[in-house]
């Protein structure tokens, strides 16, 4: 009856469903952006099977291969630091965003290496190099850089995402009871690693 | 009600699943290396895009929870995978049959 009481019913409403769904609802148009990048490679691929070929033998399997692992091992430990939390151990959950976070970190060195080798070689947007090769190999590395660069830039963000969050969880804001925020930043982080589980098979697997 | 049955926080809450599909996420990955070592001409997209699928189902299921989740997700992810796919069809029909 009272006005506080009025204050209360306002801070208690909360809609972790209709939250994880917004989260939902933006994946899916990360889905369309990345689909795009993947209809164009499929398109373009299907045009030049023997130079995406060639020019695919250049890319380090070890490397890609390497940079799975350790984004499907990232994906793991935000899963697990989500359970952590709804155990209410709040330190653990803690650490394995931190796992998590070097993770991202080695696999953005990584990535700084493989990349710096391909440039080095002269392999790079409009390099002379690269503008002598057939138009199926300009277009595989075309699509190389702007595939794995869009993903890695997801990645930074997914990073950034994570370490707000894991700063939630020390503050106490996001808790054993309202952790949408941490599930909606792993759902993001999932994302990630899905969409590099299908660029490692299409760029570096073509042998 | 049924909301409680969906609710994440409701479902036993054990790390060993998630460690279980991170080993079948990694034996697919070796899978999917080795494969591609093999020449199996045409097959070789085939095999390493069902196995990125699989991959797929498992990260999403498991790691992304909608197991248990309510149908309403599953019906949307359905509709973006099927709304994906209708593009990717479209547009292979428009380029081969121009």
């Amino acid at each position: 009856m009272s006005s506080t009481e009025i204050i209360n019913t306002h801070e208690v409403h909360r809609d972790d469903v209709g939250a994880r769904m917004g989260m939902w609802l933006f994946l899916f148009t990360e889905l369309l952006l990345f689909g795009g990048l993947f209809l164009v490679y499929a398109i373009y691929r299907f045009k030049y099977p023997d130079q995406f070929q060639a020019a695919a033998m250049e890319l380090n399997t070890t490397v890609g291969a390497l940079n799975t692992i350790i984004l499907l091992t990232s994906s793991l430990t935000v899963a697990l630091s989500i359970a952590a939390l709804q155990k209410g151990k709040r330190v653990l959950s803690i650490a394995l965003l931190g796992i998590t976070d070097i993770l991202a970190v080695a696999f953005m060195i990584n990535k700084y290496f493989e990349w710096s080798a391909k440039i080095h070689h002269g392999i790079y947007p409009g390099s002379e190099h690269l503008l002598s090769l057939p138009d199926g190999q300009i277009l595989f590395y075309g699509l190389y850089y702007i595939m794995t660069g869009l993903h890695a830039l997801h990645i930074i963000i997914g990073l950034i995402f994570l370490t707000i969050v894991m700063a939630f969880v020390y503050t106490g804001s996001v808790n054993k009871d309202s952790f949408v925020k941490l599930e909606n930043a792993g759902l993001y982080w999932h994302l990630v690693d899905l969409i590099w589980i299908f660029l490692f098979p299409l760029f570096y697997l073509l042998q | 009600m049924q909301e409680e049955k969906h609710n994440l926080a409701e479902h036993d809450i054990s790390y060993t699943p998630y460690l279980f599909i991170w080993i079948s996420l990694l034996a697919l990955t070796s899978i999917t290396v080795t494969v591609a070592g093999l020449d199996l001409g045409n097959y070789t997209l085939v095999v390493a895009m069902s196995i990125a699928a699989i991959k797929s189902a498992l990260v999403i299921n498991i790691f992304m929870h909608i197991k248990f989740e309510d149908t309403i997700f599953k019906v949307f992810i359905a509709i973006s995978f099927f709304t994906l796919s209708v593009i990717f069809i479209l547009t292979f029909l428009d380029f081969l049959y121009r």
